[in-house]
This record gives C-alpha cells, structure tokens and sequence, in this order.
C-alpha cells in the first residue's frame, strides 16, 4: 500500500500536491479502480472536505464541498421534496459528490433526466501544480469560459483534485411505478427499446436484463399512474409485471448500487448504443459475464470476473471499437478499450497537469 | 500590438496565403474582392466589423482539414463562420486571416431514430434538424431565436441556448460526438454515439469554446422523442415584477415546465407591431408557460399551473386554440429581439443571468436604472432559468447615446455578478463581453482558461482575440474609460425594419479595413 495523506483544507491539498511528485484523490473509496494510486503514487484523501456550503431549496441549485457524502446531499434535498436526477451509485456504500464527478458515474434515472455532465454547473478544483482554478458558474445557464466543470466528470483524479461543485437539482416526483416484461430474447428485446425511443411516453428508466427482461420506470402524479401503465402496455403491445410503493424503490436501489454484482468480481462501465448490444452480448455470452444494460441500452454494466484480466477485457472492448472503465476491482490501468479525445486529449493534460503528477489518462 | 503582429504575419505569410488556398478551391470558391467580403465583415453584432484577406466557400470537410492545415503552415490566423449570426460577434473576421465559410457543409448524414441520434455537418441548420426528425416523433431540442438560421457547428462553438433549455438543457446535453480539426490541422474525435460516456469529458470542454479549439467537421447530436402532450399557456400581470414571483412561485409548487418566458410592456408592443401574434392587450407583463409530457400527467399539472397562476394574481389566462396558434405565440416571442427594430432605431440586446429567486430583485434594478439614465429597455426573458435579455433602446444618430446605452448594459451586467449570475447565459464572450469575463473570474482562473487555449491551439491562429482581451495590451480597457470601466458591450440589432444608420461602431479592438 502507498503512502496516505490526508486533507481537511484546500490549503493542505495544495500542499500535499506541491510536496509530492506523484499523486491520486481519493473520495469515499467507493470506486478503488479509479482512486487506487499506481506505483510511487501518494493517495490525497480529501473525503474530509465536506459539507453543503450553499443549498436554497427555491433556486434548485446547490454548491458543497467535494467530498461530501452524496448521502447527506440526497437527504438535504429530500427534506426540501427535491432529488439529483442523475442517480448516482453506490450513495449507500459512502460515495462523495466529487467521486461521482470523477467517475462520471450516473444511475438508471439519466436515461431521461441527463447524466451527471447535464446536472453539473461549477467547479473549484486544484490542477496539477496545485493552483486553484474556478470555472462554470451556481446558476442554471451559463456560457462565460472554458466548461472546464463538464471537463472534470469521468476525469478520475488525472486532471485535478475536485474542492467544491455546484450542481442543479429537479423536484422530487409525487410517485413512481415500475413495469417489467419478458420477451423471447434478445432480438425482441432491442426492438421495443428501439420501439420505444420514439413513442410519445415518458420513462424515467429503462434497462434491460439480458437476454429478454426489460425493466420500465415511471414517474409523476400518483392519478395519472395506472392510466400511463394501462397506456405503455399497449405501446408494448404485452402487459408485465407492475410494481408500486417500497418493494419499487428497493429493486431501483439495488440495480442503482450494484446488488447484482458478485463480491469478487469488478464493476464496469461500458458505453455503447443499442445497435451495438448484439456484439457485444455474442462477445460475453460465452465468457459467462453477468451483466446489465442502463439508459435505454446506452451504458453496458459488466460484473468482470475476478480471476479475468482486465487485459482480456480491454482486448474485447477494442476489437469492438467500445470504450470501458473499471470502477472496482484492480486493473493496471481502469480506462479499458478505445478512447476518444487523441491530441486534444495530450494537450488539455499538458495545460492542466504540465509536471504530470496525477497519472495518465 | 495589432498593426505590429499583422506586419509579421503578412511577412511570413506573404502571397503564400493565396496560393495554397488556390491550390485546395476553385477560384469562384475564394473571394477576395471588397464586395464580395462585405457580406461577411460581421455577424449579428454589427458594431465589430473587419474585412479578412479571404473568405473561403469549403464544400467538404477535406477542404476544411486542409485550409487548417495551410493556415498553420502559414501561420494565418482563421475564423470558423456557420450562419453568422452570433450576437457576441464569435465569428467576427480577423484583419490579418481567413473566413472558412460552413454554411454549404449543411447535409444531415445520418439520422437513426432507434439510437435516437442524428449526424450532421457544422453548417447544418438547426431547424432542418428538427424538420428531417419530426417524421421519426423525434426533434432537436435546443432552439435559440434564431434557429430557423443559425448552425449547429456555431451552436455548438456557443453551447447555444434558447427557450426550452429550462428542461431539455443547453446545446451541450444534446451533443454527443465530435469529428474536429485541431487548430493545427490535427483531426481527434471527441464524445461519440452513446448518451452516457466513458472517460474524461474531451467533448464537454470543447462545446462552447467560442471556435477557439478547433473546427467542428461532423456532430453527433442526440435527438428527443417529441412529447405526447404540449399545453401553454399566456398569463398576464400588472407589473414585471408580479409576472417575476409567478414564475418563482411555478418553480416552488413542484411543476417543471419546459419553458417559461417574460416579455414585458414594450416587448410584446414590439411583437404586436411586427408578428402579431395577438397577446392579451394593454398589459404590463406577460408570462408564456409550457408544459410538454404524457396526456395524462399534462392535462392534470396544467390545472395545477392555472391555479398556481391565478393564485399569483394573473389578469387573464389564455391558452392557444390549436398548435398554429401556439407556433404564433412562440414567433412573437422568438422574434422579439428583430421586433424591438419597430421601436426604437438602434438597440443593444443583453444576455446575463440571475439567480431565478433573485429575478423580480434584478428586474426591479433594471427599472431603476433604466428610469434613472432616461434610457428605454424592453425585457425578454427565460424566467425559468433566469437568463435576462434586456434591450437597451437608444438612437445612435444623438451624441453620447450609443456610450449611455453601453453603460447603461455594463450596469446590468455587474449587477447580473453581484447577484451571484453570469455575464452570459448563452451568447457567448467573444469580442461583446471579453472586458468582462475578469470581473466575473479572478485572474489564476482566466490564466488557466488561456494556459488550455495556448495548448490546444499553439499558433493561437484559431478565432483568436475572442473570449480573452489581448494580452499585450492590458490597459486598452482601462484607458478607454478613466473610471476604471472596462469598454461595453457592444450594438448589435439593425435587423427588422430600415434604421437610421447611426449606431454602427467600429470595434476598438479591431480595425476595420475595407
């Protein structure tokens, strides 16, 4: 294990940058792939960095530290019948609010309310010599500089140390419900999601249990509830299964915070489009790889097992043209499979990490 | 500085510029003759004008790559222009450099509606967007007011805004990849197909980089499912600042709506005098909400909003008849910008943000200074989010009344910062508000805003002396203005009916060469 350092003050994590050559943040310690340091690199705890700094429950919009535990924001919110739209995993397990930036990681919900990149509004963060850097804004619109906030999601600590974020928040909706259903395979299935993607109904959720289970979630005015459920059924051309109340919430929570997962094995985020599904699934099949499908098919969930490299994984993911992250689990290196972003890439690093303390990309 | 650095360009560059351009279009494709640069000397901002060496017609992206590429060898700075029709002036030429003109790069590529996605080239316009996905219940969901014109590939330099980002978001959320030539010829891809990406967000730090990374040769947009159901409705108030709290109190009561708009008195006298679009008459301030869902949860929110309307103390509640109608309402607020034209003979058109809970506050402070310098301002606005746009009236012919307008906005802007907003919702920096992005960040900010800009862009040849003030010359705003007050904004708005002429400006930052 690498040396720890520990920071209760921005001071003191601009201290610990410029006093180490090699360093990593680390919030809650939620998604170790990203915030286990390499060889001859220093863990910045900075999960002490904490609290709400500014909430008005009117505006929707709040700023707190980085490393606040997105468990007391959820709550802060709750008690003002508002939510973070954009469903971040594992706020049981002890996630902060700049980890779920840094791993870019959104839940079911992003489907139609947006990823944690159309929440976030602005961000202080320490770049790679330490100096403190301001960008984006606390109000809802904003066009003044660089977006260097939508910079920092999925950025995993190789860009700069999170301090403080502002982000904008919806109203809680009155009632949720819950449909799933079976079809006779995979086909079937990607065709209702592809059905889906242009009916006139709005979904909160939709994910799908591979081969055939698609889980649907709704939202919104409690007597509008069983009319919509009677509606989607018919858009489906099949009634399922309706779930209401605690036992909804619960099955959410636990797809949200990896339940499915079995103990040993890592969690990774792969991105795709429904299209590329079939791929994909020929490729994991045979491996035995459990796995999910959030946001209408648009992000691949993959309980990696342990005793595979992460080399194999990162060798499927490129034969496909996919890109992947390890949020768990210890690979050499978590961003698996073909990235984008090439020049741009090296120069944004060069600018905002010139002495390359944080590692690479 | 200016003179002294278009001297050496013009030494390395020599008549190499024009040669290579030769060498990459036919010759009706370059335009060189005066007349024919006249039309791109500015773009909606009309008070910075320049004239380039060149305009360049590009018709592929292979042209655009390679037009890059010459510049960089030449070391000829370049400006990326869609539509022009950036109210900050973001595609105002360089003096010293080219136009690359995008606006024949206009095809959809591609369009899947099962992904729900759409692939088009920069100039594509941002209405066609939404008309090539109607047929699919699909659409585009940003629309600024100028949507019927403006380009994906400026929206997209601008991270554009409009009325309905209140729920849908600005260009940004709708922006899933990017093909871009890097200023220095270099082709990357950024972002790519999928809602929900992997790794750090490349593309997000590029959309609304004002042109100054590069240009965009493909986007993958993300398309949305059309609504199953759309209510609006006109709500009327005594005063701006009533109309201010019922949008407030629409937020409070839990209601999302995809749009919620303000015009006040003169604006919709403006509308009425161009696109008539038959709004309650003799009101002080009118409230537009619209609420976009299934039938089922529309019909009954849409109850819940009447009454929280009424409840705020609405003189008359409206609701358009039929969906011509509702297209009619939105045109006269879209238009409203052109309109103010029928009013007054010059205008400037603001764009800063506010706390939403601080709107009637703002509001009120705009009266105040607006009553105090004699000077007329009409208001238009996303109450929803708190993105003020007001316009300035003035007439440029009397001595003094374009520096009063200017001051008069810099007041509204400073306040917009004190409040806690933003010098721009959604027009952008460039050459408008560049003396104003350092009262809004502190410099260790701005710095590392330009340490990114220089390594991006080395040469600093793409849209450079937008966003940033020159360096250089730190004191220019200074010296303009003994106070301390950095230069205006500038003019813009001589669309809509004849002018008298008399606002034009030349923008001290550029000379106008003709």
């Amino acid at each position: 294990m690498s040396a720890s350092l520990r920071a209760d003050a921005i001071e003191e994590a601009q201290a610990a940058l410029r006093g180490h050559e090699r360093v990593l943040a680390r919030g809650g310690g939620t998604k170790p792939a990203l915030s286990s340091p390499p060889e001859g690199t220093v863990t910045l705890d900075v999960s002490g960095l904490t609290g709400i700094e500014d909430y008005d429950p009117e505006e929707l919009t709040f700023t707190a530290r980085a490393g606040t535990p997105l468990g007391e924001i959820e709550d802060a919110l709750a008690e003002n019948g508002q939510y973070l739209p954009f469903d971040p995993p594992l706020v049981a397990a002890g996630a902060t609010l700049g980890g779920a930036v840094a791993a870019g990681t959104s839940g079911p919900l992003r489907y139609r309310g947006g990823g944690v990149r159309d929440f976030i509004l602005g961000v202080r963060f320490l770049d790679g010599e330490g100096r403190i850097v301001r960008a984006g804004g606390r109000v809802v619109k904003n066009a003044a500089g660089f977006d260097l906030s939508k910079l920092m999601v999925g950025s995993a600590g190789r860009l700069g140390v999170m301090v403080e974020l502002s982000f904008k928040v919806f109203p809680q909706p009155q009632a949720w419900a819950t449909l799933t259903v079976d079809c006779a395979g995979l086909d079937e299935a990607l065709a209702l999601i592809g059905a889906l993607a242009t009916a006139p109904f709005d979904l909160e959720a939709l994910d799908l249990e591979p081969p055939g289970r698609l889980w649907l979630r709704l939202a919104g005015l409690a007597d509008a509830m069983p009319e919509r459920l009677e509606r989607l059924e018919g858009i489906l051309e099949r009634s399922g299964e309706r779930l209401e109340g605690e036992q909804e919430g619960a099955v959410w929570s636990e797809v949200r915070d990896f339940a499915w997962v079995v103990q040993d094995a890592a969690i990774v985020k792969v991105a795709l489009v429904p299209k590329r599904v079939r791929e994909l699934e020929a490729k994991l099949e045979p491996l035995a790889v459990e796995r999910r499908y959030g946001a209408g098919a648009n992000i691949a969930w993959l309980a990696w097992p342990g005793e595979r490299a992460a080399q194999e994984l990162d060798d499927l993911l490129r034969s496909l043209g996919l890109a992947g992250v390890f949020l768990t689990g210890s690979p050499a290196r978590p961003m698996v499979g073909v990235h984008a972003g090439g020049a741009f890439a090296q120069r944004v690093k060069s600018a905002l990490d010139p002495s390359g303390r944080f590692p690479e990309v | 500085m200016t003179r002294g650095a278009q001297a050496k360009t013009e030494n390395v560059a020599g008549d190499g510029l024009l040669s290579a351009l030769a060498a990459i279009y036919p010759a009706e494709r370059i335009l060189t003759r005066p007349a024919e640069l006249a039309a791109y000397e500015c773009d909606a901002l009309t008070s910075f004008r320049a004239s380039p060496r060149a305009v360049v017609l590009a018709q592929s992206a292979e042209e655009v790559v390679e037009t890059v590429r010459a510049c960089h060898r030449l070391g000829v700075p370049f400006v990326a222009r869609g539509s022009g029709t950036s109210l900050s002036g973001g595609s105002l030429p360089i003096a010293e450099g080219i136009v690359i003109a995008l606006n024949r790069l206009n095809r959809i590529l591609e369009l899947d509606p099962e992904q729900r996605t759409a692939v088009v080239e920069p100039g594509a316009i941002n209405s066609q967007v939404t008309a090539a996905a109607a047929p699919h219940n699909l659409f585009y969901a940003p629309d600024p007011s100028s949507q019927s014109i403006c380009s994906i590939g400026g929206n997209v330099a601008f991270n554009a805004g409009g009325a309905h980002c209140l729920k849908h978001g600005m260009t940004s959320s709708s922006v899933l990849g990017a093909k871009v030539v890097l200023p220095d010829g270099e082709l990357v891809e950024l972002g790519g197909e999928s809602i929900e990406p992997v790794g750090p967000d490349w593309l997000g730090l590029f959309v609304g980089s004002e042109g100054m990374f590069g240009v965009a040769l493909e986007i993958t947009l993300r398309l949305m499912p059309s609504a199953d159901a759309t209510r609006t409705v006109l709500s009327a108030y005594e005063s701006l600042e009533a109309a201010g709290e019922a949008a407030a109190a629409v937020v409070a009561a839990g209601l999302l709506p995809v749009a919620m708009e303000i015009m006040d008195k003169l604006a919709i006298e403006a509308a009425e005098g161009s696109v008539k679009p038959g709004y309650p008459e003799g009101i002080e301030a009118l409230l537009i909400v619209e609420l976009e869902g299934d039938h089922e949860t529309v019909d009954r929110e849409f109850e819940q909003l009447l009454e929280v309307l009424e409840g705020a103390g609405a003189t008359e509640l409206r609701e358009p008849e039929d969906d011509d109608q509702r297209a009619l309402y939105w045109e006269g607020r879209k238009s409203a910008f052109s309109a103010v034209g029928w009013l007054s003979p010059d205008y400037i058109v603001q764009d800063g943000v506010v706390p939403r809970t601080r709107l009637g506050e703002a509001l009120a402070e705009i009266g105040r200074l607006s009553e105090e310098n004699g000077i007329r301002v009409a208001n238009v606005f996303h109450a929803g989010d708190g993105n003020l746009h007001p316009l300035i009236l003035f007439k440029g012919s009397e001595e003094g009344a374009l520096q009063r307008a200017e001051e008069l906005a810099g007041e509204i802007l400073r306040m917009c910062i004190r409040l806690g907003g933003s010098v721009t919702g959604e027009h952008g920096i460039a050459m408008e508000k560049r003396a104003f992005l350092p009262e809004m960040f502190d410099e260790e900010d701005i710095e590392a805003m330009r340490r990114l800009w220089r390594a991006v862009d080395p040469g600093q040849i793409a849209n450079r002396g937008k966003m940033f003030l020159p360096e250089e010359e730190p004191e220019r705003a200074e010296a303009a203005d003994p106070d301390g007050a950095p230069s205006s904004p500038a003019v813009a708005g001589t669309a809509g009916p004849p002018t008298d002429g008399g606002s034009e400006r030349r923008g001290d930052g550029e000379r106008t060469e003709r």
